[in-house]
């Protein structure tokens, strides 16, 4: 039988803030090409998870390993190799607002593909717009896109370098429904385009039944269920069902 | 009843003065030490000095210019009543070049660049750029306040070079108004009466002030937390600070300085 070793492993997942326990124990694990959606309601700790995942908050207790690599015992060195194999996707989009859409994207490739020429940036940023779907939008300033326009983008500087993992921190937040829909698909196909490992916090049901292939429910700290779109629709439990309707 | 009343706010402050004075000596100690660390943001560092100095010209253009002509004005007279008017060059550029001029150019930078700097990075900072920065394996210090640290401290001796010209120049132009003096008289009048150790000090108070001007600005804008009110907060704070430290810091120098 066929054993899969996980692309992220947590382990008894500790955060406190000001005396408040936010994460009480989190284990949850991410297969090779997995799509894990966290679902929760505001202030179940979504954000917090995916923040100590990629190093910008420190967990109090447990273990999270990434490719192998345990994020605590990892040296500022390590860490950053590490996220550079890593996509992260802010709610915001995040894009820098005193640079052009093109520069958004060249400036991760200016600092870690330092043997690229000026074509070859040229050729990968063409490449990843289209694969977002804005392949006019590279001479627009961030404060010239839509809400759906800058999470695209956003999407894009971070597939700039090939990550193996992303992180998408409510990916459909504040965008109309079918702008939402649409950065849901994108989701999905970036995953079943380049076989990326993500996980996906989000409050959007939609967004969940669309990309994920397993569901994980967060409640007040900790994990309440766990299976997949259609196993959790059934559920009998009252807080999950209330979530599915 | 009533001291512990007074004194419980008092020490609150008193503690948490303390808590930003280490704060701010961890935050200069890291500049300091990643200044040496590569890889070296020569782009970004270009580009700030282009903030800092160039857009910077023409305030501190019209600034000195009006200093320059209201000290020459308002001396005049004082001199004129003791026969003393042909040692008004060299009054002015004792006074603009050791003192008037690195400390208002200081401060006029203090409002433009120290509060600039202070929201750009907090507005960064509250629309999770500077988190973007660091989870694509970027250090966000390096790139975003060495450079910027680094440009003012190499910019603001030239912007006060730059306003030392322009106030002796309308220095000279308000002496013509009642008196009729060349430029090249003027001028070997001015520089006369100034030594080489004249302006040692003024070109040390420039680059501290300038070091100052960078640090204070990039310290408020990283400490933003919240919502954008506290960057409106964090570019105030900035200038005041900044001012207050420029005349600290020429205190400090003048003291020291005086000793040589």
């Amino acid at each position: 039988m066929e054993t899969t070793v996980p692309v992220v492993e947590i382990r008894g997942l500790r955060k406190t803030f000001n005396q408040v326990e936010i994460l009480k124990g989190i284990d949850l694990c991410i297969d090779k090409a997995e799509n894990l959606v966290v679902l929760g309601k505001s202030g179940s700790g979504k954000s917090t998870l995916i923040k100590c995942m990629i190093g910008l908050s420190e967990p109090d207790g447990g273990s999270i390993c990434i490719m192998g690599q345990n994020i605590a015992e990892a040296s500022y060195d390590q860490l950053n190799q590490l996220r550079i194999k890593i996509g992260f996707l802010f709610q915001s989009g995040a894009l820098y607002d005193s640079m052009s859409v093109k520069e958004n994207l060249a400036f991760p490739l200016r600092h870690h593909k330092k043997h690229l020429g000026k074509d070859k940036i040229n050729q990968l940023i063409r490449e990843v717009l289209e694969n977002v779907g804005l392949p006019d939008a590279g001479d627009k300033m961030p404060a010239e896109l839509s809400g759906g326009m800058n999470k695209r983008i956003g999407l894009a500087r971070t597939l700039i370098l090939k990550p193996s993992i992303m992180l998408y921190d409510e990916p459909t937040t504040g965008l109309d429904t079918a702008t939402a829909k649409e950065i849901s698909q994108l989701i999905l196909d970036m995953q079943r385009k380049y076989k990326i490992s993500s996980l996906i916090i989000t409050h959007d049901i939609n967004c969940a039944r669309m990309t994920a292939d397993r569901i994980v429910m967060l409640n007040d700290g900790i994990i309440v269920a766990e299976g997949t779109y259609d196993e959790l629709i059934k559920s009998k439990d009252e807080w999950v069902s209330s979530f599915f309707n | 009843m009533a001291i512990a009343e007074i004194s419980l706010p008092a020490w609150v402050t008193f503690k948490k003065t303390l808590l930003h004075a280490g704060e701010f000596s961890l935050f200069f100690f890291r500049f300091l030490r990643e200044s040496f660390k590569p890889p070296f943001e020569g782009r970004e560092f270009l580009i700030q000095c282009y903030k800092a100095g160039n857009k910077s010209l023409p305030l501190v253009g019209v600034t000195s210019f009006i200093m320059g002509l209201v000290l020459t004005l308002q001396t005049r007279p004082s001199l004129a009543t003791f026969g003393a008017v042909s040692l008004l060059p060299g009054m002015v550029s004792v006074s603009v070049i050791k003192e008037i001029g690195p400390v208002i150019t200081a401060v006029i930078c203090a409002g433009k660049i120290s509060s600039r700097i202070g929201a750009e990075l907090g507005s960064m900072k509250v629309t999770e750029q500077i988190d973007a920065m660091e989870v694509s394996a970027i250090n966000p210090f390096h790139y975003l306040v060495v450079t910027r640290v680094w440009a003012t401290t190499c910019m603001l001796p030239v912007l006060v070079v730059f306003a030392d010209c322009i106030a002796l120049f309308s220095s000279f132009l308000a002496y013509n108004i009642h008196g009729d003096i060349s430029l090249t008289r003027f001028f070997s009048l001015a520089l006369s009466r100034l030594d080489w150790i004249d302006i040692f000090p003024s070109v040390i108070k420039s680059i501290l002030f300038g070091t100052a001007i960078g640090i204070i600005g990039c310290y408020k804008g990283f400490r933003v937390e919240g919502g954008t009110a506290s960057v409106g907060t964090a570019a105030n704070s900035a200038v005041v600070t900044a001012s207050l430290a420029i005349f600290f810091i020429d205190l400090v120098t003048v003291q020291i300085t005086d000793i040589f």
